[in-house]
């Protein structure tokens, strides 16, 4: 084994590749090391460590490529990998729009977004036990009838990533993560709710206590008991930050560049009109200061940065990688993201609503019936026309009060309908994941019931 | 990849890696150098072949080769876990002293004396030429499926089309002494059709595989080209749909693909970790009825070919037929070897992982319902005002208060009996623990999927299969827009 780190392994991958005929190429490293403890009914369940490390290469030959990846990271090994894949590109049909981003267009600052924060690395088994012991504890001892548990989990892990291409760009960063979960189960009159919690940070000191991650599960699992279908009826929904957050995850998904070029978006063709209320305005923010999905550059090379996907209601910018942009007659938005066996594709980073004027409280107090959904299911949702049709559950609202918890039901709409119909955008923005969502109220959806 | 000894999956390891008997031997006892109930090694090779189509020509191939080795440890209910991407003596032994830590000290280990363990069954004996073919070949393929598609129908504007052929090899030791391998070949093809006009676009998909041999696609029932139509057919379907009508209503499911159902409402809830732990909502209604008499559910992992079978599970058990419900009561869970110790019962082979970065826990593999006595049209026939769902996309289910929903990605209204109007995408919700008590129709058509699901638990992966015989389910609430 080589103590060669990934940004050696893209330098080498690249510039064997070229030796071996490639036309262009680029490559990508990821070296990760990660640990997850989870602890259950005051016991630890399961621990798991993992170390991987991979390399990713394509290669060019003309306008045809290819991609491959490997474990197998000994230098003669990547050797003989970079010839394997020039051989692979050679057999493909040549693609005119293919090929590596212009060079002018690569990146040349390279910001701290502080995206590690190794301290948090040094926490003992022990205190990761001892972390998500807590967690549980304060969940289950809010209310005896929180009786079973699926377990706290406490989970960190650092990650080194590099690119290098042919085109003259190379670099690499360091990021870890810092998650702690917990999933409690509560009982009553027979039946059983459960519902979770979590937290999830760049830096293991912004992490959220485990008492205070314990005690919204419980109390996020209590108000679940009880818990019945109401009539079919059309009604305002008013989705918490959480259930929000799924709502911009499909807006982001019809503004990637593939689903765009291939047709199968239902943003296709909408650029600078109208796609939603005046009061969404959607932004994604590659550079977010210690952000969960940041990088200073793509997986092209390109500087990331903040885009303005969506302008008080208007559609202003789709997310691009070199590819799409090339098909789509537009420029890179720096949106390329890879695993490391595939090819570049649009991504968003950290991509979310931004906050209103309203806090959640106000947003609930103006829905004479309606529901307020705190949980999702299932994959009811078309790209292409933007049908929506999931499972749901939640609080039913009366009088701007929640009253009864309310399940199995189904809301339905079509969202660019939804969209426009947005009501009210709450204060209440917080970035526990990557894609994030205030309180959002919509005016009116199908709810189907009993 | 085409030097793999298929005949000898361990002699493959051993080779590779430079390993024989006794290194795993030592590793084992390493793993259970501390007070612990059980320990096992898996070792994967992992090569996935890709190619993908769209705009009419294959512009993407891609090549992977994963391996490596998890090392587990099991004490009472706890698990220790490690693996590694390097397999190498020193490696294993420090994945071993991770794995255990989980284990209190004081070790009475003895030694360990490897030998060949049952290999279970054989149900996919390929040689590499027959599965892996030569990268010209896979395009033809998805050329000829292009061509296919975009000839049923001038609307249809784009086909997106891939090929995954992969082949992994395993190798299970464990601290019984067991020594299993087995070699599992998956090949699967989708297409997805976008369709076009007056500005309306749609999008539907269609694929399968399983565990057979590239002809499967390409042989006298050129079943590549079926696949294409129907993706164009489906996408079609969608201009004609009109708004799904929303509450509760009686269902017809057709065979095949929609027993997603079952995976759903009742496979999940009946994994032995979720009723072990008591956090399901089928826990302690072992015996009693779950479903009407019509319904016997089984999960079979031994069927030939099949993309949910396999020969051992990823602890290296002989898979089995396990009836989970005989004629609407329930009768088995779902075991690894961990719960199954827990719980007193033995393991059902249905220990599944998605990768050696992954331990094992209890998994469906192909779970269907047996077929009834009733005609298919004479089930429609019977219904005066309801819904008729053929193809789903995907579902979800809350083990713990039984909730799941599964998608409709091609129904129909029934009126009077007959076969109406196609609907738009529409969510159906239930509750698992009861759906199949308002069964009250089940068809004499069982038919199993094509080959192309995908089972995602605890953000672990595996292939699965699922099947059904057509269905009548009295009130399930429909989650249509139409009020």
């Amino acid at each position: 084994m080589s103590a060669a780190g990934p940004l050696e392994h893209v330098t080498r991958a690249v510039e064997r590749a070229r030796q071996a005929g490639a036309t262009a190429c680029d490559a990508v490293a990821i070296e990760a090391e990660s640990s997850s403890t989870s602890v259950r009914l005051g016991e630890v369940e399961t621990v798991k460590l993992s170390r991987e490390r991979r390399l990713g290469l394509r290669c060019f030959a003309g306008q045809s490529s290819a991609v491959a990846s490997t474990a197998d990271l000994d230098g003669d090994a990547i050797d003989a990998f970079a010839r394997q894949v020039v051989e692979m590109a050679r057999a493909v049909a040549p693609d005119p729009v293919s090929g590596l981003p212009d060079a002018s267009l690569l990146a040349t600052d390279a910001p701290d977004l502080e995206l590690a924060d190794p301290a948090g690395l040094e926490l003992s088994p022990e205190g990761r036990v001892e972390r998500a012991r807590r967690c549980e504890a304060a969940a289950l001892e809010s209310d005896p009838r929180l009786v079973n548990s699926e377990g706290a989990e406490f989970a960190l892990g650092a990650a080194r990533v590099a690119y290098a291409s042919s085109g003259g760009f190379s670099g690499s960063y360091r990021s870890t993560s810092y998650s702690l979960s917990v999933s409690p189960i509560a009982r009553a009159d027979g039946a059983m709710q459960r519902d979770y919690w979590y937290d999830a940070s760049r830096s293991l000191a912004r992490l959220a206590e485990p008492e205070t991650i314990g005690r919204t599960a419980a109390a996020r699992t209590l108000r679940r008991l009880g818990a019945r279908p109401v009539p079919t009826q059309q009604a305002p929904i008013v989705f918490d930050p959480q259930t929000a957050a799924s709502l911009l995850s499909h807006l982001a998904s019809a503004a990637c560049g593939g689903a765009l070029y291939r047709r199968a978006s239902f943003l296709l063709e909408r650029l600078e009109t109208e796609i939603g209320s005046a009061l969404l305005t959607v932004v994604d923010d590659g550079r977010l200061t210690r952000g969960l999905a940041s990088r200073p550059f793509d997986a092209e090379g390109l500087a990331t940065r903040r885009t303005v996907v969506v302008e008080r209601g208007v559609l202003r910018s789709y997310l691009l990688d070199t590819y799409a942009a090339r098909k789509l007659a537009l420029a890179s938005t720096g949106s390329a993201a890879r695993s490391v066996g595939d090819v570049p594709s649009a991504s968003p980073t950290n991509f979310h609503l931004e906050a209103g004027a309203h806090t959640p409280e106000q947003i609930i107090a103006s829905v004479p019936r309606g529901l307020y959904v705190t949980g999702l299911s299932g994959f009811g949702v078309n790209g292409v026309t933007g049908d929506y049709s999931r499972g749901a559950s939640g609080l039913w609202i009366e009088n701007g009060e929640l009253t009864h918890p309310v399940e199995e039901v189904t809301i339905a709409g079509n969202l660019l309908q939804m969209y426009r119909d947005v009501e009210m955008v709450g204060d209440d923005l917080t970035f526990r994941s990557s894609i994030a969502s205030p309180t959002l109220k919509i005016r009116q959806m199908t709810i189907a019931g009993r | 990849m085409s030097d793999t000894d298929a005949t000898r999956p361990e002699a493959f390891f051993f080779d590779r890696f430079g390993l024989d008997a006794r290194a795993l031997e030592g590793t084992l006892g390493t793993a259970l150098a501390r007070r612990a109930d059980f320990a096992d090694l898996y070792f994967e090779f992992r090569t996935v072949q890709g190619v993908a189509l769209e705009e009419g020509s294959v512009k993407k191939t891609t090549h992977s080769v994963s391996q490596g080795v998890g090392v587990r440890v099991l004490a009472g209910e706890k698990t220790g876990y490690a693996y590694s991407d390097e397999v190498t003596v020193e490696r294993l032994q420090v994945a071993a002293t991770h794995a255990r830590q989980i284990a209190s000290d004081a070790g009475t280990s003895g030694a360990i004396d490897l030998r060949r363990g049952d290999a279970g069954h054989a149900l996919y004996p390929l040689a590499s030429t027959e599965f892996a073919r030569p990268l010209p070949e896979r395009i033809a393929l998805l050329e000829a499926v292009d061509r296919a598609a975009r000839a049923y129908d001038p609307r249809i504007v784009n086909v997106m089309a891939s090929l995954a052929t992969e082949e992994k090899i395993v190798l299970i030791a464990n601290s019984e002494g067991e020594l299993v391998a087995d070699r599992q070949p998956l090949l699967r093809l989708q297409v997805a059709c976008i369709a076009e006009h007056a500005g309306e676009r749609h999008q539907a998909s269609a694929g399968g595989g399983g565990r057979v041999a590239f002809d499967f696609l390409v042989g006298d029932e050129e079943r590549a080209l079926a696949f294409a139509r129907e993706a164009a057919r489906q996408a079609l379907v969608g201009f004609d749909a009109v708004d799904t009508p929303a509450g509760p209503m009686t269902v017809v499911l057709g065979p095949g693909w929609p027993g997603v159902l079952l995976h759903e409402a009742v496979g999940h809830g009946l994994e032995g970790d979720f009723n072990r732990k008591g956090t399901s909502a089928f826990a302690k209604l072992m015996g009693e009825r779950v479903a009407s008499e019509l319904c016997t559910v089984v999960d079979d992992g031994t069927l030939p070919s099949r993309r949910g079978s396999l020969n051992v599970d990823d602890e290296g058990t002989p898979t089995r037929r396990n009836v989970l419900i005989e004629k609407g009561r329930l009768t088995g869970y779902l075991q690894d070897r961990l719960n199954a110790r827990l719980m007193g019962v033995a393991p059902t082979g249905n220990g599944r992982r998605e990768s050696f970065m992954h331990y094992p826990m209890p998994r469906m593999t192909n779970t269907f319902m047996l077929a009834g006595e009733d005609d298919p049209a004479d089930i429609i026939r019977s219904v005066d005002r309801g819904l008729y769902a053929v193809s789903f996309g995907g579902g979800q289910v809350d083990i713990t208060n039984g909730k799941f929903v599964f998608s409709a990605s091609e129904a129909y209204l029934i009126e009077g009996g007959k076969i109406a109007a196609p609907v738009k995408d529409a969510t159906l919700i239930g509750n698992g623990p009861d759906v199949l008590t308002r069964i009250s129709r089940v068809g004499s058509d069982l038919a199993l999927d094509e080959g192309i699901g995908v089972c995602g638990k605890d953000g672990q992966s595996v292939p699965v299969g699922v099947g059904l015989p057509t269905i009548r389910i009295d009130d399930l609430t429909v989650g249509g827009t139409r009020a």
